[in-house]
């Protein structure tokens, strides 16, 4: 399979994951869409390491990878701190951060 | 087609990676929409995972093995746990509601979210996007070697960087998943005290244990015969209302069955003692 099909896969699972984010209201739920728009991302620099022909491509997916593990931890915290303080996990309940 | 594959860095077969490319596709696909359409948190999760995982092959598949394995150890094997986890922690009823609090937003993101993929897929479909390069010293002969050389090599200070962010994120996830204490911890004494003036000390009673039945929904058993609802949790026996049934009717059951069965102990009794005579 030539790299452009990696691609064009890339880029459906990323506009999916865009979706995910715009049509959900569960906050873990956009996370995990988000995390599935940074999947496609690394798809892509893989393939277009591999259309290259060198490594860097995948150096960068590494460092997407340990951006998104950093990420997730920060963000899962937050989420647990709202969900302490207003007993929902909806970003519809979460819209009086500015009090 | 077959020289591309040869170039990618696996010695897969050309068809057989082919097919496997398709498989693999619809399978992540299919996979991400029904994880934005599911309502349980939880089915998320297990979708996101086989997407994750899919993704992983399709790594292998490009001569990419550090990745497919960092793929499955970091994100189905930490990110997804972690996941899970808070899930846990939130609880994992929590359902998303299926009113929209915008008019027309689920099909407004659709309709976007289509425009932008036709334009992206427009956009890359007119670059020129060349097949893959043939086999090279940087992704053939050894894929981890050559990470680790760029890595501590052009890409040292980016490295070094990411070290200070994840510091940073696990001190953030601490301060964040921190709670003060409002009021200081009970000691021992005052524990006792509370529980004197309560009027109860010891603790509530366990479960039943019947003739046919043993387990956390049968009511204790107290010494004149009647039972106890105290011993029962709440959340047991509304889930017994919720269901349709009754509570108490296993009790009754086991305990016309403890009668049953003592009236043919008797009865069994008295026949063994006629045998002997």
């Amino acid at each position: 399979m030539s790299p452009a099909h990696y691609i064009f896969l890339a880029v459906i699972l990323f506009v999916i994951g865009g979706v995910g984010v715009l049509v959900r209201r569960n906050a873990i739920v956009i996370f995990m869409c988000v995390e599935l728009m940074l999947n496609a991302c690394n798809l892509a620099f893989v393939a277009f390491a591999r259309m290259h022909g060198n490594l860097d491509g995948q150096v960068v997916a590494f460092f997407v990878m340990v951006v998104a593990a950093a990420e997730v931890v920060v963000g899962l915290a937050i989420l647990m701190a709202i969900y302490r303080a207003r007993k929902s996990a909806s970003v519809d309940d979460a819209n009086l951060l500015k009090y | 087609m077959t020289h591309t594959i040869a170039a990618s860095g696996t010695n897969l077969d050309p068809l057989y990676a082919e097919g496997l490319f398709w498989v693999l596709a619809v399978l992540s696909v299919g996979a991400a929409v029904a994880m934005i359409c599911v309502r349980q948190a939880v089915h998320c999760a297990l979708m996101l995972a086989v997407v994750m995982a899919s993704l992983a092959v399709m790594y292998a598949m490009q001569g990419a093995p550090f990745l497919a394995f960092v793929q499955i150890i970091v994100y189905t094997g930490a990110v997804l746990m972690l996941f899970l986890f808070v899930m846990m922690l939130i609880g994992v009823s929590s359902a998303d509601s299926l009113v929209e609090t915008i008019r027309g937003q689920r099909v407004w993101a659709g309709i976007g979210g289509i425009a932008f993929m036709v334009l992206l897929i427009v956009g890359i479909g007119h670059a020129a996007i060349g097949t893959a390069s043939p086999a090279t010293a940087a992704n053939s002969s050894n894929n981890l070697t050559g990470i680790a050389t760029l890595i501590f090599t052009t890409y040292v200070y980016p490295f070094e960087v990411t070290s200070a962010l994840l510091i940073t994120a696990a001190l953030g996830a601490m301060v964040l998943a921190h709670r003060e204490r409002t009021k200081p911890k009970p000691t021992q004494r005052e524990v006792a005290q509370r529980k004197i003036a309560s009027g109860q000390v010891a603790p509530e009673p366990p479960p039943g244990v019947y003739a046919l039945h043993n387990s956390v929904d049968m009511p204790a058993l107290l010494p004149d015969g009647s039972t106890t609802d105290r011993s029962v949790s709440r959340a047991i026996s509304q889930r017994d209302l919720d269901l349709g049934r009754d509570p108490q009717a296993n009790v009754t059951a086991d305990l016309a069955a403890e009668e049953r069965i003592e009236a043919e102990r008797q009865i069994e009794a008295a026949a063994q003692g006629r045998d002997e005579q």
